[in-house]
């Protein structure tokens, strides 16, 4: 008789299916939404600055023929605050750092930056997250390499950590550039 | 029993404790206006909530926006609200949230270079099936 190697192939088929779910399921995919605004300009705004002692932020701060590193960040973020430090050194490695503070309330901006330093030269309170989605940032820390024609030309998801800061810099040179 | 109530307290206290970490990721903030509010037309509304329906949310990427309580939802809600009740049309806010996001935002899978197959496959494997379907029919016959 002669052998139907077809007749296995159902069953082959239903193992590579499981074999694609658990490696989906044990090793998932990383879920980051990239910003697709990399290359273009910033939109318009215009935000009320988000703590006493810095002034706010708008879209002609960004366009003055200097690059500058925008930080997304929200004193409620427990990795904004994880990434304070770099972000010092940043501002000690010649970074002008702009903020937008995401959803926050000028007492708790103000007490987060006593508590873990004030690195920005601007803040703007973005209270309903309309220059984070007008720049498609997904979450809190985000940082964006803006060139001094107010170009994005970069975006950095998730907290910087110390091996991040000499990218950065050497980003931020790019954008002079 | 002492030593009973005193593991029960402690397991009373993690579970409250498992309930507040999330929260302390959240802010203190009011949500925006027209998160979670109604707009006045219910012409305009259901034009909204159709297209919230299809806008996921990118906190919480399995939900889409009208089903997430994501603070970050509620301002994409806010966002479709607005736009609609100021006249613009929903796939225009859809387009604007792609430029922004990419293909990812939407749940309503739009033809394109990468997504061409989606549509194309089904279509191949319904004429694969009836030219199988009219070879055996006509086995059959003779």
């Amino acid at each position: 008789m002669r052998v139907r190697w077809s007749l296995w192939l159902p069953l082959l088929l239903f193992a590579g299916f499981c074999a694609l779910v658990a490696v989906q399921l044990f090793h998932p995919a990383e879920r980051e939404v990239e910003s697709a605004m990399i290359g273009k300009e910033l939109p318009q705004f215009d935000l009320k600055p988000a703590s006493p002692d810095r002034p706010g932020l708008k879209t002609a701060d960004l366009q003055a023929g200097k690059p500058r590193l925008l930080n997304i960040f929200a004193s409620w973020c427990v990795p904004c605050a994880a990434e304070a430090p770099q972000l010092a050194e940043l501002e000690r490695g010649g970074a002008d750092i702009v903020a937008v503070a995401v959803r926050d309330r000028p007492e708790d901006v103000a007490a987060f930056l006593a508590r873990y330093g004030n690195p920005y030269s601007r803040i703007g309170a973005d209270d309903l997250s309309e220059v984070q989605l007008g720049i498609g940032s997904s979450g809190v820390p985000e940082t964006f390499v803006i060139d001094g024609k107010g170009v994005i030309r970069y975006q950095h998801i998730g907290d910087i950590r110390p091996e991040h800061v000499a990218m950065l810099l050497r980003k931020l040179q790019e954008a002079g550039q | 029993m002492r030593r009973f109530l005193a593991m029960w307290r402690a397991f009373l206290a993690a579970l409250v404790l498992s309930f507040c970490v999330p929260a302390m990721a959240q802010d203190a903030m009011p949500p925006a206006p027209y998160a979670y509010r109604q707009l006045d037309d219910p012409a305009q509304e259901a034009k909204a909530r159709a297209l919230m329906e299809t806008l996921r949310c990118l906190k919480c990427q399995g939900q889409s926006i009208a089903d997430s309580d994501a603070p970050m939802a509620g301002d994409m809600r806010h966002q479709v609200r607005t736009r609609i009740a100021a006249g613009e049309d929903p796939e225009a806010i859809r387009a604007w949230l792609i430029e922004r996001y990419g293909d990812y935002v939407s749940y309503k899978p739009e033809l394109g270079a990468s997504t061409w197959p989606l549509f194309a496959l089904p279509l191949v494997l319904l004429i694969g099936a009836g030219f199988v379907f009219s070879r055996r029919f006509r086995r059959g016959r003779q």
